[in-house]
């Protein structure tokens, strides 16, 4: 619909980039851009045909309708982009709509919910989008005025010429801007950031007063006329296939309309084995399971389970690592010579995503094509499996990026797009299809558990000398299964004169993949924890200990050593920490991690009870995550969100495996974070020179061993092993 | 079979297993897309709705228990000044991230309101521990609760502070 008016089409191409305008269906300025290649796009680079996009509209009677080009799945985004454009289109965010846009890339450039990129990479291309549209709009006020461009202003909406004291409302202007060509992107001019009105103000999501009041919003709620809703069974053991199924005693169901075995592939993020029931209601399709018998074929997996791999995992440690990371210095020398030796294993569990909405699709495939209300995290990904398994191109392929009831990185996986699709091909009909909470806590993409086994060697003054970990983690043939890797420049690499990671990795047959900060939700609780028992083996205070071994103002590699150290300052202000009182039973403890460009330091005060009970008591949050915070409402949001989220990893959440299934099913055995576990979370942003970054998944990390620091203080128990098990406190 | 039920003020007639649960009568039969499914259990809260005004799990309530019960959805809950109150609370303190869970949210607290005006937050974690948010907003449900009772929103267990 909004893409639909290209007629009046004028473009101009510049240098670096190029902008689009058109007249809109009501007459109207459209305006798109495309900068080719990401932030730093080079002139006539090969991937001049990659670009990144926003719209903009704005009708005859003033209206600006942005849209929104990325998914949202609860991160803010369609509430902060079109902030950037508004703020440099100068115009009151009260008179902005926003609309969620198409998945399409040759619009929008990338349209991905992941990796806590969207602010890093749009911060600046954004802003100059509605820039060059508000320059657009005082071109065209200048040439109705006959006065140089560089008399015109603008405020609110309106191009202003101060001299003669005229002004028009930008709506007024709107289709005659349309016309003209399109300044260079590169060459707008942005505000300065002194008179920014909508950037660093508290702006709530667009989509709340729908969400508070029940309107439908989310993938689950889409209908469309005709609409039949499906379930799919799939292999309880991971990569297990269909022998034989009952179908006709399932087709005899109530409401049930058809139940076909789909073949299906080998690979997990695609189309695999199982069985679909189509009905006319979902209730009835779920309930016609319960007639479902299906014979399966297991496969290899079914030898898997999480005990196993913990046994090997423990042998492999006695082995030399199949794999070197980094070999600084010499370790077997530094830990010889070392005043003070420890010696730890670590480990985390298998986790699930569990968003809370579960995974769902509605298709309808009709003349060869097919149309797609997915809530997704990453659409095109999603359309390229769509197309190679039901042997389409990805021009007969709409999306609908539709909001997401959670996301946590599962929806970067889009399984469940295709097997609507494919259903929908089959039964000729819109399909809705609804996976029900087994469905989605036994079929997930899992955080990879990982095993540590840490050694470090201290010299008479408490000072780190050698340090080594053997990461037992899954992969075969050298190559790691996805999210479960490391990468050679985990803290304190670089920062210890002797250091030696090394890798064994154990084949898997389950499907994992990246859950909220992943690599970094498991690494910096191992790290970061081990890290304080070195502390406390130096007779050293925890925090100002990190702060020594950060050493000098430095960089090393990406990481900037002083915003760190002065995060951990802030955290250390903030807290009380050099105040805490021992007592018996409460404790705070401190951890710092960097991921996805934030820099975050956290402080956890908790108490162990007699029973064993745990208790957070409260959690600071320092960050930098650069010069601005472009949603503030939203940007605590995000943070105490993230924190909590750690919190309840850390205390409840395992997902087991026996036989090469999940053992968990519900919410009564995966345990989400509740209401009475939540303490408050005090966050404070401090404000550097650096680009701003994004808040969706760096303040996680650190509170997992932030918390179990704390633990630590409180009681004098370590915590190695995740879940916390409050047996141990006992 | 053909039931009778009151929803939101209005008898609606709806033709369903008796076992249906009143959620997917409501979402599906009715088209009230409001309430939401997240376990089928009882375990999330999410699919909150009011039965004569308490909060009830509409995924685990069979639709021919309801009888001559009033309910309440999210849909109809602005309907009494206190579920509009509670709403106007959400929005003024920003709650939503996913938004999934709010729903559910919102009828809890409306329920706890009804009975317990002025609740402390020991009474929050009480009523409202059986509905999880996953984005883990709670910071904000509880100062929206707060707000909409008309009270301050600083948190009591803080002491810290």
């Amino acid at each position: 619909m909004m893409r639909a008016s290209h007629a009046a089409r004028v473009s101009a191409e510049s240098r670096r980039a190029f902008l689009r305008a058109s007249v809109a269906a009501g007459g109207g300025l459209l305006l798109d851009f495309s900068l080719p290649g990401m932030l730093h796009a080079r002139a006539g680079s090969p991937e001049a045909a990659s670009t990144l996009n926003a719209f903009v509209q704005i009708s005859n009677d003033g209206t600006v309708t942005i849209l929104s080009k990325n998914p949202e799945i609860g991160q803010g985004i369609k509430t902060m982009l079109p902030m950037l454009i508004a703020e440099e289109l100068d115009v009151d965010w009260a008179r902005v709509r926003i609309e969620q846009a198409l998945s399409d890339p040759a619009q929008y450039g990338r349209q991905v919910a992941g990796g806590s990129r969207a602010t890093p990479l749009n911060w600046e291309p954004l802003r100059r989008v509605g820039a060059a549209a508000r320059q657009m709009l005082m071109s065209a006020a200048a040439q109705s005025w006959s006065v140089p461009v560089s008399e015109c202003d603008t405020e609110s909406g309106r191009v202003i010429h101060r001299p003669s004291k005229r002004s028009l409302a930008y709506g007024r202007l709107a289709s005659k801007a349309a016309m003209l060509a399109a300044p260079d992107l590169a060459q707008v001019a942005l505000k300065d950031p002194k008179n920014f009105k909508i950037i660093g103000k508290s702006q709530p999501g667009v989509d709340n007063p729908a969400v508070v009041t029940g309107k439908p919003l989310f993938g689950i709620d889409v209908t469309v006329p005709g609409i039949l809703y499906a379930v799919f069974v799939k292999s309880p053991v991971f990569g297990g296939t269909v022998l034989s199924a009952n179908l006709d005693a399932v087709k005899a169901q109530a409401g049930v309309r058809d139940a076909f075995v789909v073949s299906g592939g080998a690979v997990f993020n695609g189309l695999v084995s199982g069985v679909a029931i189509v009905g006319t209601n979902w209730w009835l399709v779920n309930k016609a399971r319960e007639t479902l018998q299906v014979v399966w074929e297991e496969g290899a997996a079914a030898a898997q389970s999480s005990a196993g791999f913990a046994k090997q995992a423990v042998d492999l440690s006695t082995k030399t690592p199949g794999a070197k990371l980094l070999a600084d210095g010499d370790v077997t020398q530094a830990l010889g010579a070392a005043a003070q030796r420890l010696e730890a294993a670590y480990s985390y569990p298998f986790i699930s995503h569990a968003t809370l909405e579960p995974q769902n699709c509605t298709a309808h495939f009709h003349d060869g094509k097919v149309e797609i209300w997915a809530p997704t995290q990453n659409p095109d990904a999603g359309r390229k499996i769509v197309a190679k398994t039901l042997g389409l191109t990805d021009a007969d392929i709409t999306i609908h990026m539709i909001r997401c009831g959670g996301g946590f990185g599962r929806r970067l996986m889009n399984d469940y797009m295709v097997e609507a699709a494919w259903i929908s091909k089959q039964v000729a009909a819109p399909v809705k299809l609804l996976w029900n909470r087994q469905d989605d806590v036994q079929h997930d993409f899992y955080r990879p558990a990982g095993f540590h086994f840490f050694k470090a060697g201290l010299d008479a003054a408490g000072k780190l000398q050698a340090f080594s970990d053997h990461f037992v983690s899954f992969g075969e043939n050298g190559k790691a299964a996805p999210s479960a890797d490391m990468d050679n420049d985990e803290f304190p690499a670089k920062f210890v004169p002797n250091l030696e990671f090394g890798v064994s990795l154990m084949p898997l047959g389950i499907p994992t993949g990246p859950l909220r900060a992943p690599g970094s939700n498991g690494l910096a609780f191992v790290f970061q924890s081990f890290i304080d028992e070195v502390a406390h083996a130096a007779g050293q205070d925890p925090l100002q200990y990190r702060i020594d071994l950060l050493g000098a103002r430095r960089q090393v590699g990406a990481f900037d050593t002083g915003r760190m150290i002065d995060v951990l300052a802030l955290v250390r202000d903030k807290s009380g920490w050099a105040h805490r009182k021992p007592s018996k039973g409460s404790g705070m403890g401190v951890a710092f991690y960097y991921s996805h460009l934030g820099y975050f330091a956290e402080v956890v005060h908790a108490t162990v009870a007699a029973g064993g009970k745990i208790t957070v008591d409260k959690v600071w949050v320092a960050s930098d995550v650069g010069s601005h915070i472009i949603n503030p409402t939203g940007a605590e949001n995000q943070v105490q969100g993230s924190v909590l989220d750690g919190i309840g990893e850390a205390l409840g959440q395992v997902i087991t495996l026996e036989n090469g299934r999940v053992v968990q099913s519900n919410f009564n055995d995966f345990l989400l974070l509740r209401m009475n576990q939540a303490p408050p979370v005090e966050v404070h942003f401090l404000r550097t020179e650096h680009p701003p970054t994004g808040l969706g998944e760096p303040a996680l990390p650190p509170v997992v061993p932030a918390l179990c620091n704390a633990l630590f203080a409180a009681s004098g128990v370590r915590i190695r092993s995740l879940p916390i098990d409050p047996k141990l406190f006992v | 079979m053909q039931f009778r039920i009151r929803i939101n003020g209005k008898i609606r007639e709806v033709e369903a297993d008796p076992q249906m649960p009143l959620l997917w009568v409501l979402r599906d039969l009715l088209d009230l897309k409001g309430t939401k499914f997240g376990c089928g259990s009882s375990f999330c809260g999410a699919c909150t709705v009011h039965s004569n005004g308490a909060s009830i799990r509409s995924c685990v309530t069979p639709v021919s228990s309801i009888g001559s019960a009033s309910i309440t959805t999210i849909e109809g809950v602005a309907a009494g000044d206190l579920g509009r109150a509670v709403q106007n609370a959400w929005l003024a303190i920003d709650v939503v991230q996913c938004g999934y869970c709010q729903a559910g949210q919102i009828m809890s607290a409306s329920a706890l309101l009804a009975k317990n005006p002025k609740p402390s937050d020991m009474d929050i974690d009480q009523a409202m521990s059986g509905n999880i948010c996953r984005c883990a907003t709670y910071t904000r449900i509880r100062a929206a609760i707060k707000q909409a009772a008309g009270m301050p929103i600083a948190d009591s267990r803080d002491t810290f502070a």
